[in-house]
């Protein structure tokens, strides 16, 4: 039996798994999800910012598309430090495609026009 | 002087849902003014993730979830003044703004809604002891120095204070290179949420020292050491606990504040909240103007921040269109045993809306309680909680024919289990 915190919401729910994996304490669907996840191969969204040539803005916030293995984090946020975008760019624009071979893109995160 | 029927002092997430929500009711003579030159507020510098779960259904981060409210704004033809920097706001109505634009101008409103938000507790608030070198910083600004311009203001960190700003910055810190080496908290349990102290402490190993303070900074120019030291139950150090921590930065996370300051000359009472005392409309005690948002009492998510700017808006537009009564039966708002405030304060029965919210805290953490609202002896609502904590803010709805005009005084208070 393995104790966890969810991380989806600021709920917070504590959650009990079992060692088949069933999962109880979950307000919502995505804490079993989250659990199972977790025990198994965990993952994370990562947000940081890259460079953007801008008058207005000197960074351009941006997040994984979907969560990445954890044990990837560190090596996509070097990654960014790689990248610098050009304004305009809108929100979801591609940063990084498939960021270290894990088929998640890194996407725009805010819309800077000039 | 130039006239607008409603005028909103603060262009962040609650300014940006009160004017959309007062221009759906009808309401179009809307002023938004704004000291920064963009709309958004704190959501732009929180790039990371976990906004909007109540009010989109999915998970956003702070730039992303702003620019659903500005694209509303914008697209509504809102007006809104940005580098508009308020002076005054006078009882009569009447709100002075400059801006290198404008210059200085003065505008008659009919109602105002202030939604300024709040600031960060300095070191200088928390009174901390030994040098006074470069490096301290709060954790707001630390995020706006990394997030907005891309500087990161330390290579060795330690945080005092587990508020959410200081955990999500000992992640971002870390994610860019720093070496966070531990977070202080002087109370017996963490003024973070829980996910914050999973994903962004646990993740990386920080370590997190409850009922521990900094007792003294020390560095000649720049920070060199931080002390911190337990503290018993009356706030005391106990000595002999004392742990060194060699670090050129320490960032603190310590507390907001409701940033009333333009409040203050008005004459208008404020609640343990610090914010306005306010009434179901989130009215003041002057009829027309308004508060919502951090500026009222500090919430931990922009999901609530955004429906009291509703209700507020609700609240403008009743009164813009002379529908509130301002008269009949008024309910006071008391705490009672546990909690540590709640909003609204006073409550007009007769001008409230179909529901009526209540949001509270608890004044510490609670395990098996049972939170009574009664009004006078009369139980109206019991709320069962297996576990609460102070940073978690509580809302219930209640019906309107739950109140029914017998006594003057409701009171929400924590009943603990035997």
């Amino acid at each position: 039996m393995r104790e966890l915190i969810c991380i989806n919401c600021p709920r917070g729910c504590r959650l009990k798994v079992d060692d088949d994996l069933n999962v109880t304490g979950n307000f919502c669907p995505r804490g079993a999800i989250y659990a199972k996840n977790e025990l198994t191969h965990p993952v994370r969204t990562l947000t940081s910012t890259v460079k953007v040539q801008s008058v207005l803005e000197r960074r351009l916030p941006v997040k994984s598309s979907e969560p990445l293995p954890k044990e990837k984090v560190f090596d996509a946020v070097k990654e960014l430090d790689n990248v610098e975008m050009k304004a305009p760019v809108h929100i979801g624009d591609v940063v990084i495609a498939n960021v270290c071979n894990t088929g998640v893109n890194i996407v725009a995160t805010k819309n800077i026009e000039k | 002087m130039i006239h607008h029927r409603l005028v909103i002092i603060g262009g962040g997430s609650a300014g940006m849902a009160a004017a959309v929500k007062a221009y759906e009711l009808g309401e179009k003579d809307i002023l938004i003014l704004e000291k920064n030159n963009y709309l958004g507020g704190i959501l732009n510098q929180c790039i990371h993730n976990g906004f909007g779960l109540h009010e989109f259904k999915e998970e956003l981060t702070g730039p992303e979830f702003m620019s659903r409210f500005s694209k509303q704004v914008n697209e509504l033809g809102i007006k809104y003044r940005l580098n508009a920097n308020v002076l005054s706001v006078t009882k009569e109505k009447v709100v002075t703004y400059s801006s290198e634009e404008d210059g200085l101008v003065s505008v008659q409103a009919d109602a105002i809604i202030l939604t300024t938000g709040c600031y960060e507790r300095n070191a200088g608030a928390i009174q901390i002891a030994g040098d006074r070198p470069v490096g301290v910083y709060t954790a707001g600004q630390a995020q706006l120095y990394l997030n907005c311009y891309g500087y990161l203001v330390g290579k060795k960190v330690f945080i005092l204070g587990s508020g959410d700003i200081g955990l999500i910055m000992a992640r971002r810190m870390t994610l860019e290179g720093a070496k966070v080496l531990g977070v202080a908290e002087l109370m017996p349990y963490s003024a973070g949420l829980n996910r914050n102290i999973v994903q962004c402490l646990q993740d990386f190993n920080i370590p997190l020292y409850l009922s521990h303070t900094v007792k003294e900074v020390r560095g000649k120019n720049r920070v060199e050491k931080v002390i911190i030291a337990k503290v018993d139950e009356k706030m005391q150090f106990i000595p002999g606990t004392e742990m060194e921590f060699d670090c050129d930065t320490l960032l603190l996370s310590v507390g907001l504040i409701p940033n009333n300051d333009l409040f203050n000359n008005l004459g208008i009472k404020f609640s343990k909240t610090r914010g306005a005392m306010v009434n179901q409309d989130m009215e003041t005690e002057i009829p027309g103007i308004f508060s919502a948002g951090n500026v009222l009492h500090v919430h931990d998510l922009v999901d609530y921040v955004v429906s009291e700017a509703r209700e507020a808006a609700v609240g403008a537009v009743k009164y813009l269109n002379k529908t509130t009564k301002h008269a009949g039966f008024t309910y006071e708002i008391k705490q009672g045993y546990g909690i540590g405030y709640v909003v609204p304060q006073v409550l007009n029965i007769d001008d409230a809306s179909e529901k009526v919210s209540f949001k509270f805290r608890v004044a510490k953490p609670f395990k098996d309680i049972v939170i009574n609202i009664k009004e006078g002896e009369r139980l109206i609502k019991k709320i069962i909680k297996p576990a609460i904590v102070p940073s978690e803010m509580e809302i219930v709805y209640l019906p309107k024919e739950l109140f029914q005009k017998e006594d003057h005084v409701i009171t929400v208070s924590v009943e603990e289990k035997k």
